[in-house]
């Protein structure tokens, strides 16, 4: 670490950065005094008087209702799955949050959980253990992967350990996919059409089936995961991990066992993931390699760093947030325009919080403005092909056609190339807006956003499961360049 | 006796020495196109300590701009120009068009988190290939597209074009011109890259910034400017290759660039990372691997065969081929 220069990186307004020489308590004086001022100031000044084990009571109280007013689809997409990411996430925080290792063969840990219940519970060899007996035995197995592939963190600091971890989820991918080797005259994984028709989870006889039960049961085991993890990060471990991932240099020479610690982190995350691969395989009844893809990392990832990197709630918030509007852009789960008011209120709620609040009108009504000139220049002077394109699945047509009079959609089968420069034309405008500043700024802001709406419209909206791809790797560089606590994490302040 | 080992006995009888010169002449193409992915790696790695996992993306890019250069000319089977410039101008701009991204990235994704914990920056790489390579599927609608390079300026009746002529055969297996251009290319661009490290004074500003930033940029080295510019010229080498990767096997799809730029990096990790002629020597050790390995062992296998060798490496030597024993400073 030592060629990084300690001089501390320019000043760029609006990015909140590791502020140096500072005393943590010092720095985070202002914030802690505007929380609670305000109109949510009592709120928030009980929520942080309130002990932790209360706020996880507030959590269980209101995700036991879930069931009660929604319906099993709902339950399943909004619901389970919720959970369970968020609990992938805490299993990823150990190993990133806590120890602070890149690990990106995190997936396939759960893969290797999925397929080892599918292995012993179905039909497919014919073996069928007790839930009881899968469930331990799985995790202890994925756990021991985990310590096989961490033997190898020895040797490899930081980037080496993320490649590794990823070659290995590859190898994983494809050893299921495609390897897929005859054993006892089977294929093991049943190649890309897996393994299915597996058991459910069943307890003393009492089998859990309806998606209701497997929600409890899921929730059951975030609670308990998360109980487990806000005490082992308190714990010496705990500590050891933090400074660990602070410095691992100087935790060596404080007598901190690193590697066995480093191996500890990997052994938890993996197993706590092969659990979850378990449960995901007996509600699934299936299991396929497709489920367990880079984008399901991806996907994970962004749940532990929108949440903030280390905390314990992090990647509950994270599940939730990531999860719920995620399932809302996929195209099975379309609702009338839900889509198009998350994006238009995300772009107002963002023009909102700038600094001074006039500055925020501005760019609003210019946005505004800006778009009703450029319509009724393009519809002026060119062909009327350039606006004829047709909106995207609208709830009102009201909506729509104010849409369509604001926006310029053209036609796409007569302006095909038209999406591909639209799209690198906004990538162009935001990174000319990220290197400016101040009025500079604003006034660039606005034809950004108006770009910004029109590739919505004409290429976003219409393939939103590719969108949802693409703001998580949006999502990953803006929380890691302009807030890598996170959500709730606590902001780094170094002390020199 | 394994199954599996039977069955490559039995696959290296029964491809023979001839079977076993096309794997050699396929591995060797192969290689120098690892070779040149890699090369960004190393040179990345070795100015920043970062691992660009976006480095493989922009390969991808560079072959998508080739192909978009090529629909732009009419298509391979009437070019609007001849076949040479337009081979070269399909270089030009992907080289030029890869060249910009890189800095691009580097720019606004790498250079805020220039201080940051060593894990911010790797998550951003993430988040960056995972970008790219989504926005080109949504560009592209996921579809594979295809050179057509053996149609690339063919004339009146002949069955293939001048890139697939055969210009030599060993025991009659040909060597078609494309495999000896891009082997060429590759030795050209890496003799060049070579050059200009270590005898220009350019290069000489990279080697002091990777050797040690701080003490660099007190020396009135301009760090900034010159990791800008490693990245331009390690991502023109990654859109040169995606040319070639067109130019040889002919389809360019978005996500070429993560398994292409997985094996880049191992190849760069073998050679010792860092290291330039590691990273060539590791590129071409990979290609081959890889073409044995689908030859003899199965082409399912050949990335679980890559992926042992790396663990292998990992395990035993660390520091690769040619790298360098690490140093950890205090």
């Amino acid at each position: 670490m030592s060629d990084q220069p300690n001089t501390p990186a320019p000043e760029q307004p609006g990015v909140e950065q590791t502020r140096i020489g500072v005393d943590s308590w010092v720095a985070e004086s202002e914030d802690r005094q505007a929380r609670t001022r305000g109109f949510f100031g009592p709120a928030a000044r009980g929520w942080d008087a309130s002990p932790d084990s209360v706020k996880l009571f507030l959590f269980i109280a209101v995700a036991g209702t879930l069931p009660f007013w929604m319906n099993a689809g709902d339950l399943f997409i909004y619901g389970l799955f919720t959970v369970l990411y968020a609990t992938l996430g805490l299993g990823l925080n150990v190993v990133v949050g806590f120890a602070g290792l890149l690990d990106l063969g995190y997936v396939a840990y759960f893969g290797i959980g999925a397929y080892g219940y599918a292995l012993v519970s179905s039909d497919h060899y014919g073996i069928h253990w007790p839930t009881l007996a899968a469930l331990p035995a799985l995790t202890a197995f994925t756990g021991l992967v985990g310590l096989l592939l961490g033997f190898t963190s020895r040797r490899l600091v930081g980037d080496y350990f993320a490649i590794v971890t990823l070659f290995f989820l590859q190898a994983f991918l494809v050893f299921t996919n495609t390897a897929n080797p005859d054993i006892a005259g089977v294929g093991l994984t049943g190649g890309s059409s897996g393994i299915g028709n597996l058991d459910p989870l069943k307890f003393f006889g009492y089998a859990l089936t309806s998606v209701k039960q497997q929600y409890y049961f899921f929730l059951a085991v975030l609670v308990l995961a998360t109980a487990g993890l806000y005490f082992a990060n308190r714990s010496r471990t705990g500590r050891a991990w933090r400074a660990l991932r602070e410095d691992p240099l100087a935790a060596e020479v404080m007598s901190i066992p690193v590697n066995r610690l480093k191996r500890l982190a990997i052994v938890m995350g993996a197993a706590l993931a092969g659990l979850c691969g378990g449960i995901f395989a007996a509600i699934q009844t299936a299991v396929t390699s497709s489920n367990f893809t880079l984008n399901v990392l991806i996907f994970i990832f962004a749940v532990v760093i929108l949440g903030g990197l280390g905390s314990i709630a992090g990647p509950i918030l994270g599940a939730i947030v990531i999860n719920v509007s995620f399932q809302f852009l996929q195209p099975q789960n379309d609702h009338p325009d839900i889509k198009r008011w998350l994006f238009y209120g995300a772009i107002v709620l963002f023009v909102a919080l700038m600094k001074p609040w006039y500055r925020a009108v501005v760019v609003l009504g210019g946005t505004l403005a800006f778009g009703f000139a450029v319509h009724a220049i393009v519809s002026a002077t060119a062909a009327t092909s350039w606006t004829g394109g047709a909106v995207t699945d609208t709830g009102h047509a009201s909506v729509g056609k104010a849409i369509a009079d604001w926006v310029v959609i053209p036609n796409q089968t007569l302006h095909g190339g038209f999406d591909t420069y639209a799209y690198i034309g906004l990538v162009v405008l935001v990174c000319v807006v990220r290197s400016t500043s101040g009025w500079w700024r604003s006034l660039i802001l606005i034809p950004t956003l108006y770009m910004t709406a029109v590739v919505w419209e004409t290429v976003l909206a219409p393939s939103p499961a590719v969108t949802a791809e693409i703001l998580f790797g949006v999502l990953l560089i803006v929380i890691m360049t302009a807030r890598p606590q996170g959500l709730i994490g606590t902001a780094r302040v170094e002390i020199v | 006796m394994h199954p599996l080992l039977f069955s490559i006995i039995d696959n290296i009888r029964s491809l023979g020495w001839g079977g076993a010169f096309q794997l050699l002449r396929n591995g060797l193409v192969l290689g120098s196109l690892y070779a040149l992915i890699a090369l960004g790696y190393t040179m990345i790695y070795g100015i920043l300590k970062l691992l660009n996992f976006a480095h493989g993306d922009v390969y991808m890019v560079g072959a998508f701009l080739g192909y978009g250069i090529l629909t732009r000319l009419n298509g391979p089977l009437n070019l609007a120009i001849g076949i040479v410039p337009a081979i070269a101008l399909m270089f030009a701009v992907a080289m030029a068009g890869s060249g910009v991204l890189g800095v691009a990235i580097e720019r606004f994704a790498y250079r805020p988190l220039r201080n940051a914990p060593r894990i911010a920056p790797l998550i951003t790489a993430i988040g960056v290939s995972f970008f790219l390579e989504n926005s080109v599927q949504l560009l592209t609608n996921g579809y594979q597209y295809t050179y057509n390079p053996f149609e690339l300026g063919k004339t009146g009746t002949e069955e293939l074009g001048p890139l697939y002529h055969t210009v030599f055969s060993v025991a009659g297996n040909p060597v078609t011109t494309v495999q000896l251009f891009v082997v060429g290319a590759a030795l050209l661009l890496m003799a060049a890259l070579v050059l200009l490290v270590s005898r220009t004074k350019f290069g000489k500003s990279m080697r002091a910034t990777a050797f040690d930033r701080e003490a660099a940029s007190m020396m009135g080295i301009d760090t900034d400017r010159v990791i800008a510019i490693t990245f331009f010229i390690a991502s023109m080498l990654a859109g040169a290759a995606g040319v070639m990767f067109g130019l040889y096997l002919g389809v360019t799809y978005y996500f070429m660039g993560f398994l292409a730029g997985l094996k880049a990096f191992t190849a760069a990790v073998i050679g010792g990372i860092g290291s330039i002629p590691g990273a060539m020597l590791g590129g071409l050790i990979i290609g081959l691997v890889e073409s044995f390995a689908i030859g003899y062992v199965g082409g399912q296998w050949s990335d679980i065969v890559i992926f042992g060798l790396f663990i292998l490496f990992m395990l035993f030597r660390p520091r690769g081929l040619l790298g360098s024993r690490a140093i950890q400073k205090v």
